[in-house]
């Protein structure tokens, strides 16, 4: 093949953190990686110091760091009677396009999923019998567990909690439950790396009413750091400024964990490593036999051309959405089939249950430029199956948190009292006080994937290499929705409770899904792990049932999601995989775990 | 110094005094009975180390930095660093065994002079080469480095060092004449074990060759001994005994954690000190380190005093929170291993071209064992004008107990044009 | 820069541009030894004031100006749009990547009423700039068509009439031009010129910011966090500050 690169042991897709921590495993096992990633080399001082950072306008109204649309996007519809329409503009989703990928600009929520969410199908008939999960099954729920529980994921959470710095409180140590912590968190081995972020004067306020109202509320694990901190790879990291620009932005002062602040600096300098950066990876190329893949198909940056980068494993690293399209285009697997239930590749897609409910409270000062993106206080009374579902419609939950992570103003020029105009004077008159005296309550709930929710490639729309779009077919499910019901009416009460004169609520799930009006940019599922070949692409160590040197990682591994930010679980999942990659694959290729 | 306009009329003075010929003070100068324990007949390419003694060489080699000049993306070793000189360009030489291009046809004799006289292959050489601090490398460390640079790949790198020099810079001899004024043919003058910390710092190490200021021709004022000195754009910091603006506050034990990781926890190496970390100093034994340390340490003091300070304008203080503090710190603390306190750091109040320097250009951090961070400094050049910057200069250099003289904004944008920074964005004209 | 080029030379900034790799563009080991800001990563002030490049059309410019300053008015909270240099910066804007809708994914087909209904909202093959060459025009013709006259020259009760029928999409304009897409597209841009940086022509002595009590481009609030419920009164800040 024209171009054909040295061999690697091992070629890495998409350098953000599921990427990083990867190659920083493997490489430190010795093994030679080559990382391709198809946006920039970005750093700190380069490219986001503190004297570009806090620009509204270029990094979050214009989104400069992400990739464009017009770059990549995908096509969407509600059903599969319908044809499916590109995301033409900006939208809910948020791909990464640099090194470091969008573990550069995420807000820095560094959630471990509880025990429960890694074994819904087993907890729910637990719980609740096998008729209720069956009825749920019988609705089109496609309940099933992860193949590992939490206790199997707890050494990596750590580790990666360890690299990344994570702020926090610990409210379960080693089954001791711990005042000021979340006490429904799974067991942790020791307390978070870093202190808590402190409070701001709605997070304080939240905290005194929910606890008030015999909620337990806490400090949610942030990575914005609570102080300076040296990791386990000897990188140093400053302490949060509580700057407000986070998500969307880069971090300026080292003090956001990300691949740049936390594992490049390593990395990058270790002599078995490599990355082709503005190099976009087209496919994984099969052995004859299918059962293997020989490397990776790319185009090279400015005209290169394409390219192959031969390797022994081939590693998906590359975004949720882009993971399932790439076995999509290397034809790994099987397409899942809405109809037949037959295929796994775009089986369990999933998404980030949410409302959100605004109290305006009269002569207030949130000032929420003091902010960081991920403080808040929350409480997890009413998350995943911490409250008894057995009397309620559904299963599942959210997590509902006090958010003051931002301040920008043009992001929050719609944030008004009800029955303001949105422009005029009357909107001149109204956001001059919401903007400070304006507070959010964010519940950030569970998904649960049902048959009628996929993955597949676009018949009809294409991406500048002339390669079929991802085409998503998702709308809420009944049992999300009720549940989101039921959350907002609690998060309605507590606004009261805390005094509010106003109260303005964003209910997504009334309405059909849509990409553009969403509070959430986590997509989920499509290429799920699991212990049965038949409802799962990957095996319990993010392995293909189909190919055997083929893994990946990412949102798209979970068949369910939390209520809870997917990060520090795509960390974990990218430890766990490197470790079996490292300490036993690498011996013995072959499927990891029997079908 | 480093004024090169006066240099040069110096060094063509020298080019005069080469011209009319060799005196009696070539005796001893080019005078190389000291060679005489070096064999003279087996080449570098054919020479067979013992591993021992190559891997005792290495160590010579971290020690001397010779990697920084002659490993420059051409080959371990095989020279091709062009160095802008006024009197035109030098190139780093290919100092692998190849026979053609490198010094493979080297004896250990000629290696010897080359080293310890700058008396090369193809004639004297530049004193870009440090060969007035390494003639103080005792014989042994000598026969290490020797082993060592055989075990060194050959590569094929055919390199003309002086090529780019003009009539009469382009006359090797004429360095005769400045090794007559200013080089001293001698060894160590005292025990290389009991004062190793002196050994390392004036032979190998040569850290005088930046931390002491120099005449009018480029040598070093022994009067000035590691006084501090300009380099090109960077200040080289007073490093004696003194506690006031040298190292004389500092332990020991932090001097030598910044030898070996480019930070102390207050102050981190930039520039060609972050260069002498990462490439040479970190991979020093702590024993040696610690030794350079002690020496430095009982250094005479320079006398330097702090001087008055500068006021600083009412501005100052929220450019800085605007623009320093979330790295450096509300109070100057800094982020430990990462990115310099400036409340407690003695290199600040000297001469300011460093600070200028790096808020023009930018900087890094080293990358060491001990400090992994390499944290970058971002360019300010586009964003601030020469006032501006002056202005938070004077504000850190007069903050948390420090105090230094104000910087003339006329300072900050002649360096701003003789590194080439960008001119600032300017605000938006109405 | 090298020690060694420190001792003995001079032109540092030459020689060390010179040491980059040899690697191929794309493939890095490493980390790249630049220290200077990367050029598409710094901000792009506009100069204001200066000759329109997108809105040259008179009748274009000042029906946009009646239009912005109905959105965001001249009154006690402070400078309308206009005042506080929007349309400046909407220009520079439309003139820029943003105009030509470098991001969006403009591909055919376009399937109108269908792409509406899936994604909730319309969908456009044009660019920013396309838009609002048409729109504006539009919104002349249906002043023309409606009331004889020039939009510009309408009362602002009529042109607040005007705006509220397309924002509640009761109005569209002449020439298939939907008049609630392009109410939206202006409402957005208005606000996002009173309140971004004042580097990119809006938020004229920080007019937007001072409304709502925004401190600007700031990095380091740790001075301020404990101060619960308090009115701080920091000053704005610009990206780049004038003297």
């Amino acid at each position: 093949m024209a171009n054909e690169r040295p061999k690697a042991d091992v070629v890495i897709v998409g350098l953000g953190w599921a990427g990083s921590v990867m190659a920083e495993e493997l490489t430190r096992a010795g093994l030679n990686v080559v990382a391709i990633e198809r946006g920039k080399w970005r750093d700190t001082s380069t490219d986001f110091p503190p004297a570009v950072d806090p620009d509204e306008l270029k990094w979050h109204t214009r989104r400069q760091m992400l990739a464009a649309p017009s770059r990549e996007t995908y096509t969407f519809r509600n059903r599969s009677s319908q044809t499916a329409a590109p995301t033409r503009e900006w939208s809910a989703f948020q791909f990464g396009e640099n090194v470091g990928g969008a573990g550069t600009h995420w807000a820095g929520m560094s959630w471990r999923f509880s025990p429960w969410d890694f074994e819904v199908a087993t907890r729910t008939e637990d719980r609740y019998g096998r008729a209720r999960l069956d009825a749920l099954r019988a609705e089109g729920l496609l309940l099933q567990d992860w193949g590992i529980t939490y206790d199997d994921l707890a050494e990596d959470y750590d580790r990666f909690e360890r690299i990344a710095g994570t702020s926090g409180i610990a409210g379960n140590l080693n089954g001791e439950i711990r005042p000021g912590g979340n006490p429904f968190e799974g067991p942790r081995s020791r307390d978070y790396p870093t202190p808590p972020l402190k409070d701001s004067y709605w997070m304080a306020r939240y905290r005194d009413t929910t606890t008030r109202m015999g909620y337990h509320p806490f400090t949610i694990p942030a990575g914005n750091l609570g102080q300076a901190y040296v990791n386990p790879l000897g990188v140093s990291m400053g302490p949060c400024t509580y700057c407000g620009f986070c998500d969307f932005h880069g971090c300026g002062n080292y003090s956001k964990s990300s691949p740049q602040a936390c594992i490049l600096p390593v990395l990058m300098r270790r002599p078995n490593f490599t990355v082709l950066t503005e190099t976009q990876a087209l496919n994984a190329v099969k052995s004859e036999d299918g059962k293997t893949v020989t490397g990776v198909r790319y185009v090279g940056s400015d005209g290169q051309g394409e390219g192959f980068q031969p390797a022994d494993i081939v590693i998906f690293t590359a975004y949720q959405m882009d993971n399932v399209r790439l076995m999509l285009l290397s034809r790994i697997g099987e397409q899942y089939d809405p109809s037949t239930m037959q295929g796994t590749i775009g089986r369990n897609y999933n998404y980030q249950t949410c409302s959100s409910v605004t109290g305006y409270f009269d002569g207030a000062k949130m000032n929420p430029f003091i902010s960081a993106g991920a403080m808040a206080v929350q409480i997890d009374d009413l998350n995943g199956d911490n409250f008894d579902h057995a009397d309620l419609d559904f299963i599942g939950g959210a997590g509902m948190m006090s958010v003051q992570t931002q301040g920008r103003p043009i992001a929050l020029a719609n944030t008004l009292r009800p029955g303001t105009s949105r422009w005029g004077s009357g909107w001149k008159e109204g956001f001059s006080k919401s903007y400070n005296e304006a507070a959010t309550l964010f519940n950030q709930g569970t998904s649960m994937s049902t048959r009628d929710a996929y993955l597949s490639l676009d018949p009809t729309y294409e991406d500048r290499f002339g390669q079929p779009l991802l085409r998503i077919t998702f709308d809420w499910n009944r049992n999300d929705k009720a549940m989101m019901r039921h959350i907002t009416d609690k998060a309605q009460a507590i606004m009261q409770e805390a005094g509010a004169d106003a109260m303005t609520t964003d209910l997504q799930t009334e309405n059909s899904w849509n990409p553009y009006t969403q509070l959430s940019s986590h997509t989920i599922g499509g290429l799920v792990m699991g212990a049965d070949p038949t409802t799962s692409a990957l095996n319990p160590y993010c392995q293909s049932w189909d190919c055997h040197n083929v893994f990946s990682v990412g949102a798209n591994c979970f068949p369910n999601n939390a209520g809870y930010n997917p990060t520090v679980t795509i960390g974990a999942l990218a430890i766990r995989a490197a470790k079996a990659i490292h300490s036993t694959y690498v011996n013995n290729p072959g499927p990891l775990v029997e079908a | 110094m480093a004024n090169w306009k006066k240099i040069g009329a110096g060094a063509g003075a020298i080019a005069a005094v080469a011209a009319i010929g060799a005196g009696t003070w070539a005796y001893e100068t080019l005078e190389t009975s000291r060679s005489d324990v070096a064999d003279d007949n087996v080449t570098l390419a054919t020479f067979e180390a013992n591993p021992e003694a190559a891997e005792r060489g290495e160590y010579v080699m971290r020690m001397g930095d010779c990697a920084a000049c002659h490993t420059r993306g051409q080959g371990e070793m095989a020279g091709g660093y062009e160095i802008e000189t006024p009197f035109g360009k030098l190139v780093s030489s290919n100092i692998t065994p190849d026979t053609e291009t490198g010094i493979g046809k080297m004896t250990e004799r000629d290696f010897f002079n080359a080293l310890r006289q700058g008396i090369g292959q193809h004639g004297l050489l530049y004193p870009a080469m440090p060969y007035t601090a390494y003639a103080k490398l005792t014989d042994a460390d000598m026969h290490d480095l020797w082993a060592y640079m055989s075990t060194v790949e050959p590569v094929q790198n055919d390199i003309d060092e002086n090529a780019g020099m003009p009539f009469p810079f382009n006359i090797r001899l004429a360095m005769a004449g400045w090794d007559m004024l200013f080089f001293k043919n001698e060894g160590f003058d005292g025990d290389p074990v009991a004062d190793r910390g002196r050994y390392i710092v004036d032979g190998a190490g040569h850290c005088s060759a930046c931390h002491s200021p120099r005449n009018i021709l480029g040598a070093e004022q022994g009067s000035a001994y590691l006084h501090g000195a300009n380099v090109d754009g960077w200040h080289a910091p007073d490093i004696t005994s003194n506690a006031a603006m040298g190292v004389g506050g500092t332990s020991a034990e932090d001097l030598a954690r910044y030898l070996g990781t480019g930070t102390d926890g207050v102050a981190v190496a930039s520039g060609p000190m972050a260069e002498a970390v990462q490439h040479s100093l970190q991979y020093l034994t702590v024993d040696d380190r610690l030794a350079m340390a002690n020496y430095l340490l009982s250094v005479e003091d320079s006398g330097a005093e702090r001087t008055a300070p500068a006021k600083i304008a009412d501005s100052a203080e929220l450019a800085y929170e605007v623009n320093c503090s979330a790295c450096h710190g509300l109070n100057g603390e800094g982020i430990v291993n990462a990115v310099p306190a400036f409340k407690g750091n003695n290199a600040l109040l000297a001469d300011p071209s460093s600070l200028i320097h790096v808020m023009l250009n930018g900087a890094r951090a080293p990358y060491t064992e001990g400090a992994r961070t390499a944290a970058g400094m971002p360019s300010f050049a586009w964003k601030m004008d020469d006032a501006q910057i002056a202005s938070v200069l004077d504000y850190v250099r007069n903050s948390w107990g420090n105090q230094a003289a104000a910087i003339a904004p006329a300072k900050v944008g002649r360096m701003r044009e003789t590194l080439g920074a960008s001119q600032p964005i300017s605000a938006l004209p109405e | 820069m090298n020690r060694r080029e420190a001792l003995f030379s001079i032109g540092a900034a030459a020689a060390g541009a010179g040491i980059a790799g040899r690697a191929s563009a794309a493939e890095l080991r490493g980390v790249p030894a630049a220290t200077a800001q990367t050029a598409d990563h710094m901000p792009g002030p506009i100069v204001r004031g200066g000759d329109f490049k997108v809105f040259t059309d008179q009748t274009d410019h000042a029906t946009l100006k009646a239009v912005f300053d109905r959105l965001i008015p001249s009154d006690d909270h402070g400078p309308s749009a206009s005042e506080a240099g929007v349309l400046d910066f909407l220009d520079a804007q439309l003139a820029g990547p943003y105009g030509d809708g470098a991001a969006y994914y403009l591909e055919g087909p376009l399937q109108p009423g269908h792409e509406e209904e899936v994604m909730g909202q319309k969908q456009f093959l044009e660019t920013p700039r396309q838009r609002y060459a048409k729109g504006l025009k539009a919104l002349e013709q249906y002043a023309q068509d409606n009331d004889g006259a020039s939009f510009a020259a309408l009362s602002p009760d009529r042109i607040d009439e005007i705006l509220t029928g397309m924002e509640a999409g009761r109005i569209d304009l002449p020439g298939g031009v939907f008049g609630q897409a392009f109410f939206e597209l202006m409402l957005q841009n208005a606000r996002e010129g009173y309140l971004s940086d004042p580097i990119y022509g809006g938020n004229r002595d920080f007019a937007g910011w001072t409304m709502i009590g925004f401190p600007g481009a700031r990095y380091d609030y740790r001075a301020y966090v404990d101060r619960h419920n308090e009115d701080l009164a920091l000053a704005p800040v610009s990206l780049i500050p004038s003297n």
